[in-house]
């Protein structure tokens, strides 16, 4: 028993002299917070690789999220001077949850003041569960981070699947397309994505006429599920709404529709966070500057982890002198500019980044969303997505 | 004998020219200029009828455009020529170019006239340049997208908004150095200066509001923050700002709202709000301080105002995007 006993009184020593010296270093370097944030990202990550990112499916990401990340931060530089502030940016890869919780821990330990993650839901939430500290989640859009699994340090820089579905249905809606056959693919994200795109259509009032399945198959004997004019015949609709998380069939099914009515969802008219061919608000500008320091088009995907930069710019710039919670306020509180002509923040009941949406075909944007003419009480982008009152999020209510 | 007459004569045209200046309408006036975005062109309206006269081709996506301190040119930036189209008001015609650097967007002259100060969006850089040739003097590191500019009544400093850092910087125009940072609305934009020099307004699109900064120790001074009612502030963006000769009045477009506010400087109040196009964008006052011209960038038009009676008389269709107005009296 004793020497267990010591051994403790030890360690408290040892930390009191630790705490000692840092407070001796940290001194000086109070007058000039430098915080650090950490992107955590998959060690392979498989919607980047060659095959896939070359295609460039809309609503995938084509590119690393720490480009656009350092783009921000790059921009910033002299508002973060002229403030007295610093941010540095590490990222660090892991192969799956665990050791996702290891590396947050890991941060936590070395002083972060944020985190960032561009993992799946699994992974985000090991994080999330992992520290105390702010969490940004830039690359994954399940409605479960923002409902029943939402947590009170996630932010949400993408749109949810629900906003995107919620963009689309308030396009129909404007367009009087009102006939919805519905076509969902057969992996566990279509399923979930499927249902958001059911319950959007329901609560638009636009009618879904059929639900049918698809398969991605080459066999004749699976051609009632492969073949887009079987898979479009024998119904009566104003459009199709496919939902294809993968990409390649929902690519491929615009013109190939027994009725010559138009494609929307993964394919054909698509719902986006942003798209580089968007022409208003300074966008040009932010993508000619994307493309300069990258060689590629900015994505839905890149946007977000740029805003996410931009937000944790606008929390140093706020609390340039610390403490660290009050860059935690600032960034739960950011008014974020993002090339989309309103300003943006963070919901208070879920997280989520209120955002407009740009409905594009992959050669411009045409239209965006919330649509002129739909309402809300208090701010028209929160008719997209989860509303406060609906209360899904109980860590946050 | 000869040379002496023709003297006689040139000196008793420019006695008659000098007399007659004031009252007499110089040559080519008379002509409101419209920059479009996307036709490369010029739109000049009459100002007695107010009705379209024709098309002036220009440089590639003109927006900015000024009348040089001289009287006699106007320059107008153009972003994808990387020049400035210069115009001679006289016979209206383009005379030549210069050049701007990357993707230039606002500018202002130097108090003698012999330098432009450019806001270069790409770089992140105020140029200052030789108003004649274009030739570069210094590029002055700033914000990213740096967008209005404007140089102060001694022309000792300029003024130039950061749209992305929400910055508006103070710089030197001799040393060329940033002398201050000052923190302003979030998307800092056009610039207007109080006739006595006294107060520099900067709108700030993306914070519905104005900033009124004393040019004395260039502190934010006041917030002027825009309402209008049924109009949430997401939607007040306001952009282009001026104010009247004798002071009294500022009159601020206020962007997606379509409409545009007349401001009472002293008491910092709005007093009347115009409905107008869509977008309200840049403005113009007229001569005699009647007439306020508003480009409406998202419905193609330009509205002329009666400000006496805050009414909007008259909307004219101009080119594809309109940026900016002059008018040449």
């Amino acid at each position: 028993m004793r020497p267990l006993r010591r051994r403790p009184c030890l360690s408290v020593t040892l930390a009191a002299v630790l705490l000692g010296a840092l407070v001796v270093l940290a001194a000086p370097a109070a007058r000039a917070a430098s915080y650090k944030v950490t992107l955590i990202v998959p060690d392979d990550d498989p919607r980047l690789e060659r095959s896939r990112s070359e295609r460039a499916y809309l609503g995938h990401p084509t590119g690393a999220a720490a480009d656009a990340l350092a783009l921000a931060l790059d921009d910033a530089g002299f508002e973060l001077e002229a403030a007295g502030a610093q941010l540095a940016l590490e990222t660090v890869r892991v192969a799956d949850a665990q050791a996702a919780r290891s590396a947050a821990e890991k941060a936590q330990k070395a002083g972060a003041a944020a985190l960032l993650t561009d993992l799946d839901a699994a992974g985000t939430l090991a994080v999330a569960d992992a520290v105390k500290l702010p969490v940004l989640n830039l690359g994954d859009a399940a409605d479960r981070l923002r409902e029943q699994d939402c947590r009170t340090t996630l932010f949400h820089l993408l749109p949810s699947e629900r906003m995107r579905a919620d963009a689309l249905a308030q396009t129909l809606v404007s367009r009087k397309w009102t006939q919805v056959l519905l076509l969902t693919g057969p992996s566990p994200a279509d399923a979930m994505r499927g249902a958001a795109a059911a319950a959007a259509l329901k609560r638009y009032a636009l009618k879904l006429v059929a639900s049918r399945p698809f398969k991605l198959s080459a066999d004749p004997r699976e051609r009632d599920l492969a073949n887009p004019l079987l898979l479009t015949g024998n119904a009566s609709y104003d459009v199709v709404w496919v939902v294809d998380s993968d990409g390649e069939f929902g690519r491929a099914l615009p013109y190939r529709t027994a009725l010559p009515r138009p494609v929307v969802g993964d394919g054909g008219l698509v719902a986006l966070a942003f798209h580089a061919s968007f022409e208003r608000f300074g966008a040009p500008q932010l993508v000619r500057r994307f493309a300069k320091a990258t060689g590629r088009a900015m994505t839905a995907h890149d946007w977000a982890a740029w805003m996410a930069g931009k937000a944790l710019v606008g929390a140093a710039v706020a609390a340039p002198k610390g403490p660290l919670n009050a860059f935690h306020k600032a960034l739960a509180e950011a008014r974020l500019d993002g090339y989309k002509g309103v300003v943006m923040s963070f919901r208070s009941w879920d997280g989520q980044l209120r955002q407009p949406l740009m409905l594009g075909d992959g050669q411009g944007v045409l239209a965006l969303a919330p649509v002129d003419g739909i309402l809300h009480p208090r701010n028209a982008l929160d008719t997209l997505g989860a509303d406060g009152p609906e209360k899904l999020c109980k860590a946050r209510s | 004998m000869r040379f002496k007459l023709h003297l006689h004569v040139a000196l008793l045209l420019a006695a008659a020219l000098a007399v007659a200046a004031p009252h007499a309408r110089a040559q080519g006036a008379g002509v409101a200029y419209v920059s479009s975005e996307k036709d490369h062109t010029l739109t000049m309206i009459d100002l007695k009828t107010l009705a379209v006269t024709g098309t002036l081709a220009t440089c590639k996506r003109p927006r900015h455009l000024q009348i040089a301190p001289d009287g006699k040119r106007m320059l107008v930036a153009c972003a994808e020529s990387n020049a400035a189209d210069v115009v001679d008001l006289a016979t209206r015609k383009s005379v030549g170019r210069v050049p701007l650097g990357d993707d230039p967007e606002a500018f202002d002259f130097s108090a003698d006239g012999k330098t432009l100060y450019v806001s270069a969006e790409d770089d992140g850089e105020l140029l200052m340049l030789d108003a004649a040739t274009g030739k570069k003097l210094r590029a002055v590191k700033v914000g990213k997208e740096p967008e209005g500019v404007k140089t102060s009544l001694d022309g000792k400093l300029v003024y130039v908004s950061s749209e992305v850092a929400s910055l508006v910087h103070v710089i030197d125009t001799a040393s060329g150095k940033v002398l201050k940072n000052i923190a302003v609305g979030k998307r800092p934009r056009r610039f207007a200066i109080t006739p006595d020099g006294a107060q520099l307004w900067v709108t700030n699109e993306l914070g519905a509001s104005v900033s009124v900064i004393s040019t004395r120790d260039h502190s934010v001074i006041d917030t002027i923050q825009l309402s209008l009612k049924g109009a949430r502030t997401e939607d007040i963006t306001p952009v282009g700002v001026t104010i009247s000769r004798d002071g009294k009045r500022a009159y601020v477009a206020m962007g997606r709202a379509n409409h545009v506010a007349f401001i009472d400087v002293a008491s910092r109040k709005v007093t009347d709000t115009v409905l107008v196009g869509k977008r309200a964008w840049n403005l113009a006052l007229n001569q005699a301080q009647t007439q306020l011209w508003v480009v409406n960038g998202l419905s193609d038009d330009l509205t002329v105002i009666d400000i006496a009676a805050a009414k909007a008389v008259k909307s004219v269709p101009v080119g594809r995007v309109p940026y900016g107005v002059v008018l040449v009296e």
